[in-house]
């Protein structure tokens, strides 16, 4: 069986939709009044206003990869984030520290390390599992670049965007 | 040598060389108050939305060297236009395989043709230097822009057809049915307006709104006080002025009645297919036919180019130049006022019902266009 529509009764003064026209241009205008006397809070300017002092210490913005307090970068190249990087944003080359080294004990440290930032999708999984705490999620979030190459985050790009974080992995500082 | 510099003289080259001259001016002007109607249809709506809408396209004033930074409040988005015509043009022009290709290539042209010819017969302005500011001045203005301006439907009708896709066709059939229920209306709605003014000459029409004051407002336009044959025919021509705008909203597809495009429901209407220029082209049609059914509008009820105070162009040497061009500004200041009422308009109402579309077209404004003419006569026959 079809279906009828409920419709409701219209009395005179709905049928012919006139007064209805002015209730709703009543309504428009009062809106376009009040925004051109500057009454109404519009949203957020973005480049001229930005929201920057208000991100919470916790905001997931670039990776980045941060040094301890003897300016070496914290990374071992142990590619665990590599691994657990979901969509596969991240490429590692490690390399071995010659053995005359200061920090030969760590062995290991990144030759090369690059985030592809077209790719990533800041979900801080590298930051999670990082056994060294090397790798950061800062509070930058405008990534942009004219080329794939400029959106191809390199190490020294990395290690500049972190600068030095002093945490509690201590075990590579002999006196602690 | 001798017939060519006569040619040159005669009356003959004389017209049309002022005629030319009058249709590119008036082109110019209606084309780039197309593109800034958008501009202020976008604008307009998003303050009414509590929005603020394109405010930042300017004009790179800073390469010019001035010194001011190019996002200004003030010149902020009035580049809007430009920057949009230069896109649709450089965009990817898709002609989908399955197109039949003559009719969908040639209905664009035939929406944005039947909209600009119309502009032909309106009066945008008294005289400059005895030239009258009419294209057209032939003696059937009106039914001319009627007989003119339904023809635009064909194109919509091809382009619906000629896509061969399911949404631009019920855009096509809507677009046709809507046509068909509202063309009556609009063209019964004016005839009360004859009857009392007795021409059909669109300036002569002007003429008698100058002398006598405007249809819609007899009283305070004329300087004088109406006489009560004024009075009493004012009411059918409120009644026929609401009924033409009404007509004349559903005539050029605006929301309320923009059935034929319907967004939300048929995707994009009748352009579905289109891209790039084409899809532009149906873009300015829809404007154009806008200013069109304002400037007839003015033309009809609010005075055309005339202000109470402010002279016509008939004075001799500078000062007619100069009232002549002013009388044209009056004319555009007028048509702008009312493109800005239909935009209010269409950021205020929701869309029709298509069975309230119909039983709106056929019973309301059908009767009352009819019922208004008889009582129109009746008023002429033992008032006026
Ligand atoms: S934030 Fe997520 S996506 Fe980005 S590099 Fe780290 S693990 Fe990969
Ligand atoms: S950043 Fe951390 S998880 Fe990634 S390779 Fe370096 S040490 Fe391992």
């Amino acid at each position: 069986m079809a279906y009828q529509v409920p419709r409701p009764k219209l009395n005179f003064a709905e049928k012919i939709y006139l007064p209805s026209v002015i209730a709703g241009l009543k309504i428009t205008l009062g809106h376009l009044w009040r925004m051109l006397r500057g009454k109404t809070h519009v949203c957020m300017q973005y480049p001229e206003e930005k929201w920057d002092s208000h991100l919470p210490p916790h905001y997931r913005g670039a990776p980045t990869l941060v040094s301890d307090e003897f300016g070496r970068t914290r990374c071992v190249a142990c590619q665990l984030c590599e691994f657990i990087c979901p969509p596969r944003a991240i490429r590692i080359k490690p390399g071995e520290i010659p053995t005359k080294d200061k920090f030969a004990k760590v062995e290991k440290f990144p030759e090369q390390f690059q985030i592809d930032m077209i790719r990533c999708i800041y979900c801080g999984l590298c930051e999670e599992v990082c056994p060294e705490q090397a790798i950061f999620l800062k509070k930058e979030y405008a990534i942009t670049g004219t080329s794939r190459a400029a959106m191809m985050h390199q190490k020294e790009k990395l290690i500049e965007m972190g600068g030095i974080q002093p945490g509690v992995v201590n075990k590579w500082n002999e006196k602690k | 040598m001798n017939a060519i510099l006569e040619f040159l003289h005669s009356d003959l080259f004389f017209m049309i060389w002022t005629t030319l001259a009058k249709s590119a001016g008036l082109l110019g002007v209606v084309l780039g108050m197309v593109s800034y109607t958008v501009y202020a249809e976008r604008r307009v709506s998003s303050l009414m939305q509590d929005r603020l809408g394109p405010n930042r396209t300017g004009f790179p004033l800073s390469l010019l060297g001035f010194g001011i930074k190019d996002w200004s409040p003030i010149l902020g988005g009035l580049g809007q236009p430009i920057a949009d015509a230069v896109k649709l043009l450089l965009k990817e022009d898709f002609t989908p395989a399955y197109v039949k290709k003559f009719y969908y290539w040639i209905a664009p042209a035939l929406g944005i043709a039947a909209a600009i010819i119309s502009l032909a017969v309106i009066p945008f302005g008294s005289s400059i230097a005895g030239v009258p500011m009419v294209i057209a001045n032939i003696g059937i203005g009106p039914l001319f822009i009627f007989a003119i301006s339904s023809l635009g439907v064909y194109g919509i009708v091809l382009a619906g057809w000629s896509a061969n896709s399911k949404y631009p066709f019920l855009g096509a059939i809507r677009s046709t049915s809507q046509l068909i229920s509202y063309e009556l209306a609009l063209g019964l709605s004016v005839v009360p307006l004859f009857l009392i003014i007795g021409k059909l000459n669109l300036v002569e029409i002007v003429h008698y709104q100058v002398q006598n004051g405007w249809m819609l407002l007899p009283g305070i336009t004329a300087g004088k006080l109406p006489t009560l044959s004024q009075i009493v025919c004012w009411i059918p021509i409120l009644i026929s002025f609401l009924v033409f705008t009404i007509a004349m909203f559903a005539e050029t597809n605006r929301l309320p009645f923009d059935l034929p495009e319907a967004e939300t429901e048929l995707v994009g209407g009748y352009h579905t297919e289109y891209s790039s220029m084409k899809f532009a082209l149906f873009f300015l049609g829809e404007y154009t036919a806008m200013i069109t059914g304002s400037s007839l509008i003015i033309t009809l009820f609010l005075g055309a180019w005339h202000f109470p105070g402010i002279p016509d162009g008939s004075m001799a040497g500078w000062p007619g130049v100069l009232w002549g061009l002013v009388n044209i500004g009056v004319f555009f200041t007028k048509v702008f006022a009312f493109l800005i009422f239909f935009i209010f308009i269409r950021w205020t109402l929701p869309r029709f019902r298509y069975d309230q579309l119909m039983k709106l077209g056929w019973i309301w404004l059908f009767e009352i266009a009819l019922v208004n003419i008889f009582l129109t006569a009746l008023i002429v026959a033992f008032v006026h």
